[in-house]
């Protein structure tokens, strides 16, 4: 039980995949303006992220691993991803189609968001059970809505800012995800992964 | 002694109410020319009912009150009506209003005036007089008072607070009339009370005015009122009438919500005195305490018609040299007059006159540090430095998550700010926007309404048309066939000559008419 | 290889069921979005975005036919909150589509009017009063200022006026603060 919870932890705050480890910075930046897309888009991701390491897990376990087809991981898994994308897509265009106008081209993009490939990948190198994975890509999610959402915060502050002139924009919230991520650092040395 | 609660922050601005309040209340002269806007009040302007040229009576009803937020004005002497037009009025934007302008004729002649008897008349019949007596809030929001005293058709208001605080520094208007006239001020709270079915009667007084604690003490005596007159800590805005009531009753008004929905009512005293003299006397609200004060040679109150030009009223205060502006109403809620040929109204309580030494410049502003001085003071709980910063970005929607329709403007942000930003003028710049946001919204609803219906009626038309053509060929052919000698048939003709005729003459207005010739040709 | 081959196919068929019965499940009726759009839009019908009205011209957005940067009623606040709803970047108004004007209304010179009812046929929002060969008016309150019917008009009567700024319109004003007044 307490392995899951250092899982969840580590996941969220320690190994925060934005982060601490850099990966899909595209929706980091893209869809940070506002707060209420930024949290629509953390819960699409944790939606495909959890769903997506959950069946990885499965297609990795009882069809390439018996079948001895490891070389096709990254394949498949970015077939999968790519259909529970498209899944989440119609859903969202069905109960919300601001929300799916909103996210444009950002939804379509979760496929290729590197985090969503990124974990079911780092399941397997880590050889997390099923539980494991699921708890591993839900908490990778978490962490990613988390910080999505402090950063668009900050960044609809920055709004109202008084913001030297070369600094507007993009190059200032640059800035502010670097000075977030040293912040991050701060929790490294709170929970060990092995 | 009741127990008494505490708003949260205010402030201890310099009171400077001694300059005026030590001079018993005069009577301002009657100016020659008198000048009654037509919007003296919150809501719908007045309609004017008299022509230039007419001749009227003192207290005459010169405008009936318009729509249901509305209150009628009154001539405020006799005389002769001269004009009609826009006058500048008191009004931070320094625009122009509907104003009647009256020529007085020295006379000051009454109307006949009918006394409100109280025992014989139901609620509403009273309530429509008030109205029609032009009664609104004195303290300076003029809100219709006949509005305030409906207790609605379900609730009681068991709590009726009277506000004597008067907490806005210079201004002792209330300060002289609870003085000098406290018997009236109780009997009007008295009649509010029936009004509303109050049982509790609460006057609140700063304890700044131990003058005016006295007189009411003995008034309510004298008139066995169990009126509870409470002295309340001097801190502004203690006179705010949610403070004053939080203070009073240690119960606080809803966000968004008003004073009723926790059973509570407040009116000003001056509303009082006005209420008790048109009940008692039959008096139209013409007339009011105004203090004049600051680089004036004799700062006290004056009893002013409404209408006297503010220059008149100063120049029987008496002009000094170093005077460089005036400010209707006090230091901190108070606006800038850009013309003083603009009249007293019924929301005028004091005419402030600015000069260098009593208002020196303010310091340059600086950067908001985020500091959280305001917030402390905010005695609507509000988060100042955040409302203006989003206020300043144009960013409405989020300064209305921070509540900013919570905020009563006033002004203790601005005082303690250390970096003396305008932080109200932010606010009430965001408030105007959403109204304005809001007003533009409505008006494109209502376009699209219309444009909906139209394109609708069109269709039907259309459909119409088609409909009666189709319908018209086969009783040409019934015409043909059968014997014109049936009455039947006969019918059908006229009825299908009339459609002819009619759609012959809709074609016509259809088609695009040439220019009338002269009937000559 | 076959074997990864027959993974990849069983795969794809499993996903492909998959989508296939959500495609069914959420099929999307009509198009809400185009609504979102038109409730953000002036209304004044005033067909300078070129599209006869406020609606079609929503429903172009929401297919993507028309940019949103042509209306020029709207203004700038207007293009503002149409990317803001549509996650869009901000354009400034394509001046093709004309100049935003402050809010006007449509005067007829009564004496001049000759009662056509050409005026009544052009205005989208039904704003202007009159019969055949009677005086014509516009209802202030309802018109939209689109000058629709000034094109109309055989005799030139029709005048589009701003509102002017009264009390009951009047808007404070952004504070003029000198805060980059440091020596």
């Amino acid at each position: 039980m307490e392995q899951y919870f250092l899982i969840l932890v580590g996941t969220v705050f320690v190994n925060n995949i934005i982060m601490s480890k850099v990966l899909g910075l595209c929706p980091f930046f893209g869809v940070s303006k506002k707060l209420e897309t930024a949290l629509s888009m953390g819960l699409a991701t944790t939606f495909v992220l959890t769903l997506g390491s959950g069946t990885s897990y499965l297609i990795n376990h009882y069809l390439l691993l018996p079948a001895g087809l490891t070389y096709l991981r990254p394949l498949s898994f970015i077939v999968v991803i790519a259909a529970i994308v498209q899944f989440t897509e119609m859903f969202v265009e069905k109960t919300s189609p601001v929300l799916y106008q909103v996210l444009g081209i950002y939804l379509p993009l979760i496929t290729t968001n590197c985090a969503v490939l990124g974990i079911p990948l780092l399941n397997v190198q880590a050889d997390h059970n099923f539980l494991q994975s699921l708890i591993f890509g839900f908490g990778g999610a978490v962490g990613f809505t988390m910080v999505l959402v402090l950063f668009a915060g900050l960044r609809e502050r920055l709004d109202g800012a008084d913001i030297p002139k070369p600094f507007r924009g993009t190059s200032i919230a640059m800035i502010t995800a670097g000075l977030m991520s040293l912040a991050f650092m701060g929790f490294s040395g709170l929970v060990h992964l092995r | 002694m009741r127990q008494l609660f505490r708003f949260h922050g205010g402030v201890h601005p310099p009171e400077h109410k001694a300059v005026s309040s030590a001079a018993p209340i005069v009577q301002a002269r009657l100016p020659q020319r008198l000048i009654v806007p037509l919007r003296q009040h919150i809501g719908t302007s007045a309609r004017a009912c008299v022509a230039v040229g007419d001749k009227v009576l003192k207290g005459q009803t010169i405008g009936r009150a318009e729509g249901y937020v509305s209150a009628a004005v009154h001539a405020p002497t006799s005389g002769t009506v001269v004009a009609i037009d826009m006058r500048p009025v008191a009004h931070p934007s320094g625009l122009s209003d509907l104003c009647i302008v009256i020529e007085a004729d020295g006379d000051d002649r009454w109307i006949e005036r009918t006394l409100l008897d109280l025992a014989r008349m139901d609620a509403s019949h009273v309530r429509n007089r008030l109205r029609d007596l032009g009664l609104a809030g004195l303290g300076g929001a003029v809100f219709p008072s006949f509005i305030k005293l409906n207790p609605g058709a379900t609730a009681k208001v068991p709590t009726l607070v009277i506000n004597g605080a008067e907490c806005e520094p210079w201004i002792t208007c209330d300060d002289r009339l609870m003085r000098e006239r406290a018997q009236d001020i109780l009997t009007g709270a008295r009649i509010m009370a029936t009004l509303l079915h109050a049982t509790d009667i609460l006057v609140g007084v700063e304890d700044n005015k131990p003058e005016a604690l006295a007189a009411l003490q003995a008034a309510a005596r004298s008139l066995d009122f169990p009126a509870d007159i409470v002295a309340v800590p001097t801190l502004y805005p203690g006179g705010g009438a949610k403070q004053l009531i939080q203070v009073l009753t240690g119960k606080e008004a809803p966000s968004g919500g008003r004073s009723t929905d926790i059973g509570v009512q407040c009116f000003n005293v001056g509303t009082a005195y006005a209420l008790a003299r048109a009940v008692q006397h039959g008096e139209p609200l013409m007339s009011r305490i105004v203090t004049v004060t600051g680089a004036v040679a004799r700062p006290q109150n004056y009893e002013v018609l409404l209408g006297t030009p503010m220059a008149e009223l100063l120049e029987q205060a008496g002009r000094t040299s170093e005077a460089n502006g005036v400010i209707m109403g006090g230091p901190m809620m108070g606006f800038d007059i850009a013309d003083t040929a603009a009249p007293v109204v019924k929301a005028t309580n004091c005419l402030l006159v600015k000069s260098p030494k009593l208002f020196p410049p303010l310091p340059r502003t600086m950067p908001c540090i985020r500091c959280g001085a305001c917030a402390r003071a905010c005695p609507a709980r509000l988060q100042p430095q955040e409302l203006y910063w989003f206020a300043r970005a144009k960013n409405f929607g989020k300064t209305q998550e921070y509540h900013l329709f919570d905020c009563i403007e006033c002004g203790c942000c601005n005082y303690v700010c250390p970096s003396h930003l305008p932080l109200v003028d932010y606010y009430r710049y965001a408030k105007s926007e959403i109204w304005a946001r809001e007003q533009e919204k409505n008006a494109a609803d209502l376009a699209r309404r219309r444009h909906e219906s139209r394109v609708s009626r069109l269709e039907r038309e259309k459909a119409e048309r088609a409909e009666r053509l189709a319908a018209k060929a086969p009783v040409k052919k019934a015409q043909a066939t059968v014997p014109p000698d049936s009455a039947q048939a006969a019918a059908r003709k006229a009825l299908a000559a009339e459609t002819l005729a009619r759609v012959q003459a809709k074609q016509a207005a259809a088609a695009p008419e040439p220019l009338d010739p002269p009937a000559s040709s | 290889m076959l074997a990864a081959v027959l993974v990849m196919a069983a795969i794809a068929l499993l996903v492909g069921g998959v989508l296939g019965y959500a495609a069914v499940r959420f099929r999307v009726e009509g198009d809400p979005l185009a609504d979102k759009i038109d409730a953000l839009l002036p209304q004044t019908q005033c067909g300078q975005c070129g599209h006869p009205g406020c609606k079609p011209y929503a429903q172009a957005i929401a297919e993507g036919s028309a940019e949103i940067n042509q209306c020029p009623p709207g203004g700038e606040d207007g293009i503002r909150r149409l990317a803001e709803l549509l996650g869009k970047e901000f354009k400034p108004l394509n001046a093709e589509h004309g100049q935003p004007k402050p809010k006007s209304v449509a005067v007829i010179d009564e004496a001049v009017c000759i009662g056509c009812t050409l005026c009544i046929q052009a205005c989208p929002v039904d704003a202007i009063l009159g019969a055949s060969k009677q005086m014509h008016t516009v209802l202030a309150a309802e018109c939209t200022g689109c000058e629709l019917c000034v094109a109309p008009c055989p005799v030139d009567c029709i005048t589009v006026q701003p509102i002017a700024e009264d009390l009951a319109n009047w808007k404070w004003k952004y504070p003029a603060v000198p805060l980059k007044d440091v020596a």
